[in-house]
């Protein structure tokens, strides 16, 4: 990626971590916030970004992190309904570019792409994936 | 009228009763299992037991048919999801959350939410209130606090009693709408004189609300 961009990440877990370590490698602006200090146990020591300790589902956890003009937000936390509020602060309010939640329960991911809210689904990622390992 | 309530243990169980008391259908979603059987047992509700956030339960609890939700949970994100589902998918006409951050007020009416509430910063007005004035009791606040609508006590001690409304040098923004008289309601004019032991009912603004209290009731 050519253009460093201003990259926020909510939820330090095994995918949160992985993510904000490979962006701040290649070079990317990146805030992390989780409500856990243990969880930034996984940024690696070169990572360079910043780690914001606090519940980003409180407003004023997201607006004192910087989150006003970022580039991309990616909502990672175990909760479902977290990403998906999340997504939509960031988006509706926030008014950051490019959004995308995680989204565990595949019923409640179709409802909110169709609303217009980017989403990731782990189980249809690895359904497909058995899939085409099975052709 | 077909009422949903979703979470909130012992709010929910008060709630079920004024409601089914109003002749109200209603349906509780709760997540404790322990909570639906006493709740079953203490309500003639009808009660599902699981996550109001998941389109199935809200689908069995009859969401297509619910004139409002109520998302009373602990969890604002919870609470906005339940809404906006019930809104969205199921055509809900009003939906209500509890909100714990009271920043997330305006976030969720942003979202789509009909109206979400704090229970913190109602807590956190009364208080203010009491402690500003023992005669004042504020009912509600209208369009997000611009307007405030207040009970306010005239006795004998109060400024105000005697004078008539015309000279009493209440700001444009203040309207004494309703005196309540030995259980009479009449609505005052310029010409109508305050009396001790009347009940005011008030709209004010915020900017000029203390100072034509203290022209009330001192």
């Amino acid at each position: 990626m050519a253009q460093t961009k201003r990259i926020v990440i909510v939820g330090c877990g095994r995918l949160g971590g992985a993510l904000a370590n490979q962006l701040s490698a290649e070079g990317h602006d990146v805030i992390v916030i989780d409500r856990k200090p243990q969880s930034f146990d996984k940024l690696n020591n070169d990572f360079s970004g910043y780690k914001i300790l606090g519940d980003a589902v409180e407003f004023h956890v997201l607006k004192e992190a910087g989150v006003e003009g970022a580039d991309c937000l990616f909502a990672t936390t175990t909760s479902d309904n977290t990403n998906l509020m999340l997504a939509q602060v960031a988006k509706v309010i926030f008014e950051i570019p490019q959004v995308v939640a995680r989204v565990f329960d595949p019923a409640r991911e179709s409802l909110y792409r169709e609303f217009g809210i980017e989403t990731i689904s782990p189980v249809q990622l690895s359904a497909k994936a058995f899939i085409q390992a099975s052709q | 009228m077909r009422v949903i309530l979703i979470g909130g243990s012992n709010t929910v169980y008060f709630l079920a009763r004024q409601f089914t008391r109003r002749h109200y259908h209603v349906t509780i979603i709760n997540r404790d299992a322990g909570d639906c059987r006493d709740l079953a047992t203490q309500t003639s509700a009808t009660i599902v037991h699981g996550d109001g956030t998941d389109m199935s339960r809200l689908e069995e609890a009859g969401a297509r048919m619910a004139d409002i939700v109520l998302a009373l949970t602990s969890s604002d994100p919870d609470n906005l999801i339940a809404c906006q589902i019930a809104a969205r998918k199921f055509g809900v006409p009003r939906t209500i959350a509890k909100v714990n951050d009271p920043d997330n007020e305006a976030v969720f009416q942003r979202l789509g939410v009909s109206v979400a509430f704090s229970s913190t910063r109602v807590i956190g007005s009364i208080i203010d209130q009491e402690t500003d004035f023992e005669e004042v009791h504020e009912l509600m606040p209208i369009a997000h606090g611009k307007l405030h609508v207040s009970d306010v006590h005239l006795n004998h001690e109060s400024p105000s009693v005697g004078k008539y409304v015309r000279d009493l040098n209440l700001n444009e923004g203040t309207l004494i709408a309703a005196i309540i008289r030995n259980d009479v309601v009449t609505v005052p004019n310029g010409a109508t004189r305050l009396q001790s032991g009347d009940h005011l009912v008030v709209i004010t603004q915020p900017q000029t609300e203390t100072h034509d209290l203290k022209i009330l009731c001192g």
